[in-house]
This record gives structure tokens, sequence and C-alpha cells, in this order.
């Protein structure tokens, strides 16, 4: 075979960060043109290989950020720097980046799709996406899941970020209740003049939308991101066709307008 | 292009010819090997004769599986090293198929070697040692709806063959075998098609299915009805969704394969996601799923549809679930929808 598009390509870990009990981010080496909202395929030999979105990038360098809840997880979860994991990707077509600049932005995210905005996060907050203005809106279950804290919490500092749990904890002093009351209470001077980047559990989508149509944003400023078990990435294996669409292809990132009309 | 006659014993000796220099698939007969007791399977596999190719029944699984397997290895593992599953032989293959199974093949190809952009290579080195034999076909087996789904006729065949009685008439359309048959007597043989089947289904003719039909109530007899079995996706000639699966020898660990199995909209798992989230999970959107697919979101993407009408699907159920009466009852509750 000339070309194998199903052989993924060796990358050396280079740091293993614990973010929560079973969450931790892993950097490889990797030399890759790829935008924020991409996805790899990370797999294992003899393992298995599961999509897994970029939670940040850099010329020689992928992080991936993953929950240990199956049997390729878990088993990233044993690696160790200095072994390979195996990738191959991007895949999908990522955040609108040309869009998202010079907006006013308006990032929530629930629990583990705050990994897949982290790029566009950081890409705003150090001035490599230049915007008019930002605003992060970041939910968790409990301080116990809180991902990438410390720069959730810089992000706080300047004021761009509001980190909230769904219910009070002892030891926490931050925002409580779930992320759609902090939606709710967004103050926006031109809700029509904002780009509304939403990612989360399928739930915490469903209603995180309704709450920012509420606010008045118009369904073609609302971006979402899908998560499916995809098998190929290629638009061959069928696991993320919804209608005419496949995920892997025309998406994860889709304008709202869209992504309403997409029925399971 | 030429057409040629042959005796039965004639064509016998032409096969033989053809044997050994190709091999050659089609649906064979298995004595008692059927579901039910008593029964035959008929299902596609290498035939040694022409007395094996079977010609009076519909194959219980479809031809698919000649260019997309059950089960296919992609890598070999040794340690971390990939190795890339080598082709399992070489050389043609000619295939013995009916018209609706030639389209299905159109339908296989639009997905691995259009959709996407990404040519499957897998997928694409299999089928290119095929050659389609066409086997004329104009009375209906139970359950065909070809004509409906405008798969009744095919021209993209290397020969077309009638059996009848005695006497076997071929047309040749690839020059590759013209000289297979250039010892038969010329005919002006053109292969007929089906025009009419005893079942018809009034594919629904819509750009964009309504939203009310898909949280129709229409669905919810098939949450009863279907078990999730899945024979209906692998029976199916242009069912092509697949799962990749890792696994290690027993006895070496370090050793293994990551392989890609058949996987099926209506099976358990299918949508299944990272910490256990999945969709669809009643039968009845499984069902609106597939059927969608084959009759309507596809025709989208590739400008026809995906269903050929063979009917195996309802050949196969065992709850006896008729995918053809449910596109009429998709057509009829469209109206309904519409009208209202």
């Amino acid at each position: 075979m000339t070309f194998n598009p199903y052989r993924p390509f060796p990358a050396r870990i280079t740091c293993i960060r614990p973010e929560t009990d079973c969450e931790f981010t892993i950097t490889v080496e990797a030399t890759a043109s790829m935008t924020p909202g991409q996805f790899f395929q990370v797999s294992l030999p003899r393992v298995g290989e599961a999509p897994i979105s970029i939670s940040d990038f850099g010329d020689d360098w992928i992080q991936f950020t993953v929950r240990a809840v199956g049997k390729l997880t878990n088993a990233l979860h044993e690696l160790c720097t200095g072994e390979n994991l195996f990738i191959r990707g991007p895949y999908g077509n990522g955040f609108p980046m040309d869009v998202l600049e010079g907006s006013n932005l308006v990032v929530a995210a629930g629990g583990s799709g705050v990994a897949p905005v982290r790029p566009l996060i950081r890409r705003a907050m150090d001035g490599r996406l230049p915007v008019r203005s930002l605003k992060v809106l970041a939910g968790f279950k409990s301080k116990e899941g809180l991902l990438f804290s410390d720069e959730l919490e810089e992000c706080q500092r300047c004021g761009h970020a509001t980190v909230t749990i769904d219910r009070p904890q002892d030891g926490w002093c931050g925002s409580t209740g779930l992320i759609t009351e902090h939606i709710r209470a967004l103050e926006l001077e031109d809700p029509s003049d904002v780009q509304f980047v939403i990612v989360g559990p399928p739930v915490m989508m469903k209603y995180s939308v309704a709450e920012a149509l509420k606010l008045g944003v118009p369904a073609d400023r609302i971006w979402v991101s899908f998560e499916r078990l995809m098998s190929c990435g290629l638009g061959k294996c069928g696991h993320c066709k919804i209608d005419s669409t496949y995920i892997c292809l025309d998406g994860p990132v889709f304008n709202y307008s869209r992504a309403a009309g997409l029925i399971d | 292009m030429s057409s040629y006659e042959f005796t039965r014993e004639e064509f016998s000796r032409v096969f033989d010819g053809l044997r050994a220099r190709c091999s050659l698939y089609g649906p064979k007969r298995f004595p008692g090997r059927g579901r039910f007791t008593n029964t035959d399977l008929v299902k596609y596999a290498q035939l040694n004769g022409l007395e094996e190719l079977e010609l009076e029944e519909k194959s219980y699984m479809s031809p698919k599986s000649l260019a997309f397997p059950a089960d296919e290895t992609l890598f070999y593992f040794t340690g971390q090293e990939f190795a890339e599953a080598p082709q399992d032989g070489e050389g043609e293959i000619v295939v013995f198929l009916r018209p609706c199974d030639i389209n299905g093949f159109r339908r296989l190809d639009a997905m691995f070697l259009e959709n996407g952009g990404t040519r499957d290579p897998y997928y694409q080195r299999r089928r290119e040692r095929l050659r389609f034999f066409m086997i004329e076909c104009t009375e209906s087996f139970d359950n065909c709806f070809c004509v409906s789904m405008k798969s009744n006729t095919a021209d993209d065949y290397s020969a077309a063959l009638r059996f009848s009685g005695d006497s076997v008439l071929v047309e040749v359309k690839d020059d590759e075998f013209e000289g297979v048959f250039s010892a038969g007597r010329p005919s002006g043989f053109k292969p007929e098609f089906v025009r009419e089947n005893r079942k018809r289904v009034d594919v629904p003719d819509v750009d964009e299915m309504p939203p009310e039909m898909f949280a129709h109530p229409m669905w919810d007899e098939y949450d009863q009805r279907c078990i999730a079995c899945g024979r209906c996706n692998t029976s199916c000639v242009t069912c092509t969704c697949f799962s990749t699966r890792d696994l290690f020898y027993s006895d070496s660990r370090l050793s293994g394969e990551r392989r890609r199995v058949w996987d099926g909209c209506h099976l358990d798992g299918f949508t299944e996601m990272a910490g256990g989230a999945s969709y669809r999970e009643k039968k009845g959107e499984r069902m609106r799923f597939k059927t969608f697919h084959k009759i309507y979101d596809f025709r989208k993407r590739f400008g026809y549809d995906m269903c050929v009408g063979c009917g195996r699907c309802d050949d196969v159920c065992p709850e006896y679930i008729s995918f053809a009466e449910c596109i009429n009852k998709v057509s009829a509750t469209l109206k309904e929808v519409e009208g209202r």
C-alpha cells in the first residue's frame, strides 16, 4: 500500500500531568498542522483506538486530556514519560478561527468539554487569537473534577473567567450552580454581536444553547462541538453519521444553525 | 462487445478454463446448513464447477464480504511495530452476481472509495481484483423490490449470462475475457432485466425530511418487534459500518492485531461513547436511522438511494419485520405529515 490512512505514527510522551483523580494531560512530541477543535485517533497496539480532541498544541507538541473511563483510556493512564502513544490525524474541521478573530468571544464549557476549547482560551488570552473581549464559563461537577485549575485561575484573575461547580462544597469559595444559570446571568452588551462557543456533555450543550438563545444570541453565532466514538475519522466506519452529516468530516464543530437540525 | 451461445456441457468446459486462470465465486448451496431443520444455506463461496453455481435461490448473505470481509486484520503488532496485513491472495476473482448486487458494489465503492475524499486501501485492494459476471435476472425472488429502487438494471459487468434450459448465452463486455468465450457460437444475446417485482415500494420523494418524521409514533412498533440482532445489517449488500478491535495473542502478549469487524446501527453498543453515554437506545430509533440512511440521507450525499431492494433484510429478519413495508409506511406517514 502506498498510503494507508489507518496507520498511526508513534509520538513520544514528554510529560504526563494529572488533572484530577482520573483525568490527566499527556504531552507528546509531534509535528503536524492543526487547529483548535480538531481531534486525533489515539491508539495503543493490542489495546485499541479512540478519537481524542487536542487540548493544546505547539509547533512540535500536542496535548491530549484524557479521562480514564474505558479500555484504551485506562491503559493510557498507565503510561509513563518516554513511552510512545500512536496517533493519526488531525481530523475534523476545528473552530472557525477566522470567524472568532476580532469577536466578543464567549466560551461556555462543561467538564471534559473544557479540553477541546482550551487551545481557544489560551490563544485568546495571549493574543495569538486577537479578540475584542473574552468571557469564559467553565462548569464542573465538583471541585475534585476541576481541569486546568491553574490556567482557569489565571483567566479568572484577569476577569475573563467564571469557574463554577454544580453544588457548594467545603473548601470551595468560588462560584456554584449549573453553567446554565451563569449563562443566564451573563451581561452581554450586545448579544447579537458575540461568538458563543458551547462544548460539553450533550445535556449541558442542549440547555446551554437554549439559554444563549434566550439571551438573544443569534443561532448562527453559536458554535457547538459533538463527541462520537469513531473507528476511522475518515467517513467510512459510520459511527458518527447523523442524517447525511459525518461528524468526523463535517464537524466536530458545527454552527448551531446547522447542529439544530441534526437528529441522532 | 460480442455475444456467444453454448450448451451447458460446452459452457462447463469454458467455466473450468476460467477457473484455471482465476478464482470463481458465486452463490453456492450448502445442503442441510440452513437455519431450520432440513433446509439448505445458499451463500457466496468459491465455485469448483459450474454445477455448484446456485441459480434457483437468492443467497442468504450478499457478496459484499469479497471486498469487505466481516473480520479483517488491518495491522499485525510485534511490540510497538505496526505491520500492514498482507493481501490474502492475488489475481482476479470472477463473481457471479445479479444486477442488484452489482448496484450494491457501486454503493460500497461510494462509501469506501469516495466518502470523505479518502480511499480505503484495504477495500480498494480487494475490490480491484473483482470482475463481475452478471446473472441475468428477469424474475423476482421473494421480497425483491429492486425495480422500485431503480437497481434492477446494471451495466457495470465484464460478462452477462443467461442460463436457459440446456443453453448458456453470454454477452462479453470486457475484452480481457473475449478469448475465454470465443469458442462459442455467435449470438445476438443481450441481457434482459426484471421490469416488475411482486413487491413494490413507494420511495419517499423528499429533499429534507420534516423533523416530525424523526420522532413520529410510526417508529414505536419497532421498539417491541426489533431484537437488535443486526441480521438486516449483516445481510445487507450496502451496509458498510465497522468497528476496530485490537487483540493480543494469549501465548504472546506482545503480539497481536488490529482488526476491523462489521458493526451495525441496529446493534447494542454501536453508539456507545466514553463513559457509557449512547444514542438511539430505542430499537425504533435505530430502525428510523437505518431506514432514512437507505432511502433518504445517503441520496442527499451521493444523489441516489443506498438501498438496492435485494430484500435480504426481509428474508433474514427473525421477527418478520419488513423493510419494504417500512419504506411504504414512511411514504404514507410523510404524506400525512405534509398534508397537515
